[in-house]
């Protein structure tokens, strides 16, 4: 429910804009402070996208220039972030075009999903089962696990759940229908549990195994 | 509610998307379902887990690459 409070800051200028304004007047270091301050979001973007860490670091070029270059056209109404969003969304699928010509690239193709079905595996989790786990091992296997996702799911989870767009704003980033990314995005995170439980299992502890299975 | 009652509004649960009268339903299946309370749990931490933790690193250079770029083409009318 709306508190008057969320109307308030609904209301209040997102800082971006200030920035986007310094930058249409020729600071160029405002555009810096936004590059620091969405980078990280642009490439890990790219990077799930394109599954490649040199069309990652394109793309993320890219974007950051093709925004700088159509500072002009950026309308006010809709965040600034969002809008580089797409421009990194876009950038990514032309680079996985390109990259397999003659297969066809689509987020929005239909993928069949098993709407309402009732996961099936339902072991426990241990209480912080990434602690059994060193950074790099985990890294791992939430890189693996996410990468095993079909495209349009892993898209809209990322984009969701990782980068904190709403469903509304991921729906037009993808030209989705917002049911469909509210299906995908349940498929997604059913998915993304069910791997995850091999190695994150209570009761047959830490499965390194399961890694070691992967990795082979 | 059934198991795929809940299951259908999980997401809303997950994103505090439901009104009050919703939830207490579906708080109320919770407690009598251990099979959904794994998956609430569970699905619950694996989107906390993939928010928490970077999975893929911002390679070194690419921001001061990128800087030359801008500053490239700032320089040609801006």
């Amino acid at each position: 429910m709306a508190t008057i409070q969320s109307i308030a800051a609904e209301n209040e200028p997102h800082p971006d804009v200030a920035l986007v304004e310094r930058v249409r007047a020729g600071d160029v270091s405002a555009y810096d402070t936004l590059v620091r301050k969405y980078e990280r979001q642009i490439f890990r973007i790219a990077q799930h996208i394109t599954q490649n860490r040199e069309d990652a670091e394109d793309v993320m070029q890219d974007a950051f220039l093709k925004a700088y270059e159509k500072l002009e056209q950026f309308q006010g109404n809709s965040k600034f972030y969002t809008w580089l969003v797409r421009i990194a969304v876009n950038e990514s699928l032309m680079r996985l075009r390109k990259r397999r010509t003659g297969k066809m690239v689509s987020i929005d193709e239909e993928i069949e999903t098993e709407e309402g079905s009732v996961p099936r595996d339902l072991a426990d989790w241990a209480p912080d089962p990434e602690q059994n786990y060193n950074q790099a091992e985990l890294a791992e296997i939430l890189r693996k696990t996410i990468q095993g996702l079909p495209p349009g799911f892993r898209i809209v989870f990322v984009l969701r759940d990782v980068e904190g767009l709403s469903t509304e704003e991921t729906a037009e980033t993808l030209g989705l229908s917002i049911p469909a990314v509210k299906s995908r995005l349940l498929r997604a995170r059913l998915q993304l549990r069910e791997r995850l439980s091999r190695y994150f299992h209570r009761t047959k502890g830490p499965s390194k195994q399961a890694l070691k299975k992967n990795e082979d | 509610m059934t198991c795929k009652e809940f299951l259908a509004l999980l997401d809303d649960l997950i994103d505090d998307s439901v009104s009050p009268e919703t939830r207490a339903e579906l708080q109320t299946h919770l407690g009598k379902c251990g099979h959904c309370q794994v998956i609430f749990n569970t699905t619950r931490k694996t989107i906390e887990i993939y928010r928490s933790h970077e999975i893929y690193d911002l390679p070194a250079g690419l921001r001061d690459r990128l800087h030359a770029a801008i500053m490239a083409r700032c320089k040609k009318g801006c």
